[in-house]
């Protein structure tokens, strides 16, 4: 798959400007990228969050494409009705145009509350594309902890204390969790790499099947680093492994990208206010235990990938 | 647009029904920070306008061409971003 | 054309659905409304309907597909009971406010806990303001019929509010009796082809429902909701006097039986309508001038309707099959009470808790009921105006 810019740049945006989302938010680029990369017309939900809420302040959206929100815990589930209404209109001959549909959630509407619909719509085999804004911790509400908060992280749930040092719970591993449904396509990305979000919502959309990508969105207002470093945030993420690119077609495991050197984890964490108190001495055995974390978690990712060190 | 109207003339169901209506919402008013584009340095590769998170990077024929400041909030990824040694965006403070 | 069938409740419903031939069902077992179910699934796996079924992983997810399908200009419905329809409640809001004609069948079931899988209408009382029509049923023709009137008042362009009809559980669903059911063609042509103005999958048009309101909009879509569903009593009489031309049953917001020369008479809704019906007949044996309103559609709640046929009355008492904790009386009880607010010399007015977690409400305690009234039109005074009929002390 042949990607360029170049060519890209000759559509629509999607999503419109004026949308009140934060200066620098990550996901409403990442919001823009995958409805850039979709080629045939859309039709999208969102669980109820900030991307959500910031897109649709009555009476402006920020939507070119039929949106709808209902809930928050329910993004697959609508995506699952609208898609049936699909096939059963398109059966009937009230439908004649092809239509993609997308489901966007936050890692609260994912991995969180909103679990339970998405392996419903997995399982029952739906065919759409399910993405995943991970911010990881509640935005919306005030940056609280999700299932999707890395372990050591300060939110305001899990607030770095003088006993407890911030989140003690690794995060959840929903990708692999969402792929163990045995769906057509899954996949982890970030939108440093823009080339390899678009080539995966380009695949996803064409697999048969339900589909799913885990998109690395970082918050400046709640992960605190300055607001202009989103991107390169991401970069830091895929270079130390914290956040590998991979995908899983078919069961087959692929990565998608292998720094030349990995960066110690400290790289990524130096930069973002939610770990800076790991970088006091009584802290620093918990930069060691993410290190050690992040380890076995790439040497495990690269043996289903079946590459060696 | 439906600004304001009461119960009586809103469309039914809470919908909005003009897609995309919020870029006529003006964010540029956000800014701190303005992004000042300086073509002849640029050199096309297009990820300040990939990048954007308002879309406000003004693309024609696949050329940047300059800023939307009515959307533009100022926050700097573009010019984090540009690749060229020489910054083809560089952030002054907005007066 | 139409037969006479032996069916349960659940399986007149399920028929019911089978004629209509819906675009999308989403559904969830729950007891009892898992015959239901059953039936439909019959249906869709000989091929008889064409229907999308969308087997979900709970309630909450088959009220956010058929919202999705509705959405898509899909004629969509489904059906619960109970804990179901309990776990649904965020969602039904959102199907009334983005004004989605859904149908949906509750079996009525008692809320735990303890858990209890009878009938009582707490179920669907709970949800008494989340902007549906509802529509009770007194036996299994009544659900029949109503369910195919739900699907014309649905999608009447100048509703288009979701409804839900409901039928006693077991006592309903459960049982079978003889009825009348339509050909399915007659069904289908009555009911009309759903062509919806708006669609999601229109693409060449889209817009944004579900969106945010600050302060300054949701208190005008609200005040917009109030009036769509106060405005749907006319279509809902003209459906039922339609369905009447169709099938001979004609039907109204509510029921009258024996009230023309009554002095004391019960309000009730659901199946316990037909037992005091019964209760009536004996005591008129007995020269108990005694009637019975039967509360058929309780949103829109018919307070005009109301207010004329109870006014005449000495005294009335109002049957609930549902209990509201720290309210003054059951629902159905209060909102007659204030429907009658004001009028000049209103009947005397009581309340009967009844039928929770499907205790068995008989002849002998509606004549009970009929007792108490009748001493009260005599004279006495009354001793509780909250009582719990069939309780153990």
């Amino acid at each position: 798959m042949k990607l360029l810019l170049k060519e890209m740049a000759k559509k629509e945006d999607l999503l419109s400007g004026g949308h009140r989302a934060c200066t620098g938010c990550v996901p409403a680029d990442v919001l823009r990228q995958v409805l850039l990369a979709a080629d045939n017309p859309v039709v999208a939900t969102c669980a109820t969050g900030c991307m959500e809420v910031v897109t649709t302040i009555f009476p402006y959206t920020a939507w070119k494409v039929p949106f709808i929100h209902s809930a928050f815990e329910n993004s697959a589930a609508t995506i699952s009705g609208i898609e049936t209404a699909y096939r059963a209109l398109k059966k009937k001959g009230k439908i004649k145009d092809e239509i993609d549909f997308i489901a966007f959630g936050g890692d609260g509407g994912t991995y969180d509350i909103g679990l339970q619909a998405l392996s419903g719509a997995m399982e029952r085999g739906h065919k759409f594309l399910y993405v995943c804004y991970d911010n990881e911790a509640y935005m919306n509400t005030g940056i609280q902890r999700s299932g999707a908060t890395p372990m050591g992280a300060a939110t305001s749930t899990s607030p770095a204390g003088s006993v407890i040092p911030g989140k003690r719970e690794s995060k959840k591993d929903l990708t692999t969790i969402v792929t163990a449904h045995k769906i057509p396509y899954s996949a982890q990305t970030a939108p440093y790499n823009w080339k390899d979000l678009a080539r995966k919502v380009k695949t996803a959309l064409a697999a048969e099947g339900p589909s799913f990508i885990n998109i690395l969105s970082p918050c400046y207002r709640g992960w605190r680093f300055p607001m202009e470093e989103g991107i390169e945030i991401c970069r830091l993420a895929a270079d130390t492994c914290i956040w590998p690119l991979f995908e899983i077609e078919n069961g087959n495991w692929k990565l998608n990208y292998k720094p030349k050197v990995k960066k110690p984890v400290e790289e990524y964490l130096k930069i973002q206010g939610r770990f800076r108190h790991l970088f006091k001495e009584a802290n620093k055995h918990i930069i060691e235990e993410i290190q050690t974390e992040v380890d076995e978690n790439w040497e495990n990712l690269l043996q289903k990938c079946g590459e060696t060190q | 647009m439906s600004k304001e109207l009461g119960w009586k003339k809103l469309p039914m169901g809470g919908i909005i029904e003009e897609a995309g209506n919020a870029s006529s919402y003006e964010t540029g008013t956000w800014r701190s920070f303005k992004p000042v584009f300086h073509p002849e340095i640029c050199i096309q590769c297009l990820f300040c306008w990939i990048y954007c998170p308002d879309g406000a990077i003004i693309v024609e024929d696949s050329k940047v061409k300059g800023i939307n400041f009515f959307h533009c909030k100022g926050c700097g990824i573009c010019s984090r971003e540009c690749p060229t040694k020489v910054k083809s965006i560089t952030m002054e403070q907005e007066i | 054309m139409s037969s006479i069938v032996a069916l349960t409740g659940n399986d007149a419903v399920g028929t019911a659905m089978k004629q209509i031939n819906p675009d999308v069902v989403a559904a969830f077992p729950i007891t009892p409304q898992t015959e239901l179910m059953h039936k439909f699934a019959d249906f869709v796996a000989n091929g008889e309907v064409d229907t999308e079924f969308v087997l979900v992983e709970s309630e909450h997810s088959a009220m956010s597909a058929v919202i999705g399908s509705s959405a898509c200009g899909a004629r969509s419905m489904t059906a619960t009971s109970s804990c179901g329809f309990a776990l649904m409640w965020e969602l039904l809001y959102v199907a009334a406010s983005c004004r989605f004609p859904i149908v949906m069948a509750v079996v009525n079931r008692a809320l735990s806990a303890n858990i209890n899988i009878h009938c009582d209408h707490s179920d669907t009382m709970g949800g008494r303001d989340a902007g549906w029509i509802q529509i009770y049923s007194e036996n299994s023709q009544e659900a029949y019929d109503n369910t195919i009137q739900a699907v014309k008042i649905a999608e009447n362009p100048s509703i288009l509010l979701p409804v839900m009809i409901t039928l006693d559980g077991f006592i309903i669903s459960h049982t079978t009796e003889t009825l009348n059911i339509l050909d399915g063609k007659d069904v289908r042509d009555w009911i009309g082809e759903y062509n919806p103005k708006r669609s999601l999958l229109d693409i060449k048009n889209p817009f944004t429902i579900g969106p945010l309101d600050l302060q300054d909009y949701y208190f005008e879509h609200k005040r917009q909701q109030a009036e769509v569903i106060n405005n749907s009593y006319d279509v809902i009489v003209e459906v039922g006097k339609e369905y009447g031309k169709l099938t001979g049953r004609e039907y109204d917001l509510i029921e009258k039986y024996m009230t023309e020369d009554a002095e004391i008479a019960v309000i009730v809704l659901g199946s316990t309508a037909g037992t005091t019906k019964e209760a009536v007949d004996i005591l008129r044996e007995e020269g108990i001038k005694a009637g019975m309103i039967k509360l058929r559609v309780f949103r829109p709640f018919p307070y005009k309707e109301l207010r004329e046929a109870l006014s005449n009355f000495k005294v009335i008492s109002v049957l609930d099959r549902c209990i509201s904790f720290g309210a003054y009386g059951g629902p159905v009880f209060n909102e007659i009470k204030a429907a009658l607010y004001g009028i000049s010399s209103p009947p005397e007015i009581t309340n009967y808790i009844y039928g929770l977690g499907g205790r068995d409400v008989g002849i002998e305690e509606i004549k009970s009921v009929y007792y108490d009234m009748k001493r009260i039109s005599e004279g006495e005074k009354v001793k509780d105006y909250i009582n719990y009929l069939g309780v153990r002390e």
